[in-house]
């Protein structure tokens, strides 16, 4: 294994990496599965009711039985999470390049980004559904507020943070503004965007959720925030739970998904991606 | 030995003798108000490998950046009269520079490494093919043209910057302590490797070192400098009767160059305090 990379390209038996995969994927599994026994377990012998605190039984029959309800309000939220991540990803990313155009830009503008990011959500969602058109747009506006803000202070790290020789080389170069911009400011500051990514995107849906409790949004364009809060006013605590797993499946997909896309454009260069060979 | 200065005409006849670099008392000054170089004057013809030795601190980084035309002079004037100078009066595509880091892109392999001063310049991988397997064969990396930096030794990193520097042709190449942090063997190793390339090329190479014995080795010209301000304190020809190989590392006249170099940075040095 300490063999120069090159002249053995990094090739362990194939047994021995699918067993490792096999165990990574079951230890996990296993470990769920056990505490899903005994919390059934627990909520058999104890007796306690299902207003209290369902079995698992219970919310998977929810799940089964509410899907019409719990399913479009699935989608609902899944959609304000990626319009806003979208949204996020093209302002932040857009807003960094102004913003690292000149100190002075900077010195005018940044503030003013902070101000929109230390100001909690809650607190200005209320405003927002008074000027929106329609509460899915405020929705999407307290998503985007929250997502936008660390692809942006991530990005500008990672536009500022390009090796001042290789800017030399461009410029000896005679590199246009332009070139140096699309060859080496974005490619450079790549780890840094993904790393804002992963976190909008974790963000992005926590913000749906909390925008769309502050707005109290009802009816049939609800998303999951509305059926939460619509179960524990009905005391359908398997409910609650069934929508509680469906945000918490969703949250992981967004994760699974935003460190797939980190993984496929870094793992060929990028030291974050790589295995430690010693 | 007295300070000499290189004749600023070229002789008649011989076009290789052209001054591809002309300093005129350039001073610089930073922007912290650190002296860096004072009335520095240099003349570099073409087909010169010339070194440019002193202490650390002495200008030596910021003259070859001021001959690369990256940053202004802060007095005196500098010119390139072999080259084509751009709208913003510098010269183009005539210079290459290898910095002390290799200063690869890592997200791009070897090849797009090189490929990149071409790339400035709108030629298409496709139609550069060619010319940087070429260039990559003269420093021996054909075969890792599609390997990423982080797979390479810090020796074949090196050469993949040299690479791209002189994948452009260009007439003059510019080197600042680019085997410094190399372990000795990869420094000789790559210190032949750029005697015959210049051999080979006749490209014109200045090149900053802190070290007599590289120096001594390389050049067929020394500029010594001083530190505090920077300047130019000795200017000599270094000729020698052998070829520079590894018998000419272990013989006589070697050890003379060496010598004489020594003496003259001791001299520069001995105006300081240490």
């Amino acid at each position: 294994m300490a063999d120069d990379p090159i002249l053995t390209p990094l090739k362990p038996g194939l047994f021995a990496r699918n067993r490792e995969t096999l165990l990574r994927t079951l230890i996990p599994i296993c470990v769920v599965v056990g505490l899903i026994l005994l919390w059934q377990f627990i909520i058999s012998v104890n007796g306690i009711p299902q207003y209290i605190l369902p079995g698992p039984l219970a919310v998977a029959n929810s799940l089964y039985n509410d899907w019409g309800t719990l399913w479009p309000a699935l989608w609902v939220t899944t959609q304000i999470t990626l319009q806003a991540l979208a949204l996020a990803l093209i302002g932040g990313v857009g807003i960094a390049i102004f913003l690292v155009q000149s100190k002075w830009i900077e010195t005018a503008f940044y503030p003013i980004t902070v101000i929109l990011q230390v100001t909690p959500i809650v607190a200005i969602a209320p405003l927002i559904l008074i000027y929106a058109p329609t509460t899915q747009v405020a929705l999407l506006i307290c998503a985007f507020l929250v997502a936008f803000f660390p692809i942006l202070s991530n990005m500008v790290q990672g536009l500022k943070s390009v090796d001042h020789n290789l800017l030399n080389l461009f410029d000896l170069y005679g590199a246009s503004r332009w070139q140096t911009l699309l060859y080496l400011k974005l490619p450079s500051s790549l780890p840094y965007f993904m790393t804002g990514l992963r976190i909008g995107g974790g963000l992005a849906l926590i913000a749906a959720v909390v925008a769309e409790f502050a707005a109290g949004s009802a009816g049939a364009g609800s998303g999951l925030a509305f059926r939460l809060l619509e179960s524990q006013y009905r005391l359908n605590i398997p409910r609650l739970f069934a929508a509680l797993i469906l945000l918490s499946v969703l949250g992981v997909v967004i994760f699974m998904i935003t460190s797939f896309i980190a993984w496929a454009f870094l793992h060929r260069w990028h030291e974050s991606s790589l295995k430690r060979e010693n | 030995m007295t300070t000499s200065q290189a004749p600023l005409m070229p002789a008649p006849g011989d076009s290789r003798k052209r001054p591809l670099v002309v300093m005129r008392s350039v001073s610089k000054m930073f922007s912290s108000g650190t002296l860096a170089l004072s009335d520095m004057s240099l003349t570099v013809e073409g087909g010169e490998f010339v070194s440019l030795l002193g202490p650390s601190g002495c200008g030596k980084s910021t003259a070859l950046r001021i001959i690369a035309g990256l940053g202004d002079v802060s007095a005196g004037t500098i010119d390139w009269p072999s080259s084509r100078i751009n709208s913003k009066g510098l010269p183009e595509g005539d210079i290459s520079f290898v910095f002390q880091e290799p200063t690869l892109m890592p997200w791009q392999t070897v090849f797009g490494n090189v490929h990149l001063p071409l790339k400035l310049r709108g030629v298409s991988k496709t139609a550069a093919r060619d010319e940087i397997m070429e260039t990559l064969a003269t420093v021996g990396l054909q075969d890792f043209a599609d390997a990423y930096p982080r797979e390479l030794s810090g020796g074949m990193k090196m050469r993949v910057s040299i690479a791209r520097a002189l994948v452009t042709k260009p007439k003059l190449l510019l080197m600042d302590e680019p085997f410094a942090a190399l372990d000795e063997i990869t420094r000789q190793k790559l210190n032949d490797d750029v005697l015959r390339l210049w051999h080979e090329t006749g490209i014109t190479v200045i090149f900053v070192t802190h070290s007599v014995f590289e120096s001594a080795y390389l050049s067929n010209r020394i500029v010594v400098m001083k530190a505090r301000p920077g300047r130019v304190h000795a200017d000599f020809p270094l000729k020698t009767s052998m070829s520079r190989d590894a018998h000419y590392r272990t013989s006589e006249e070697y050890r003379q160059a060496c010598e004489k170099v020594s003496n003259m940075l001791l001299e520069a040095i001995g105006g300081e305090e240490h």
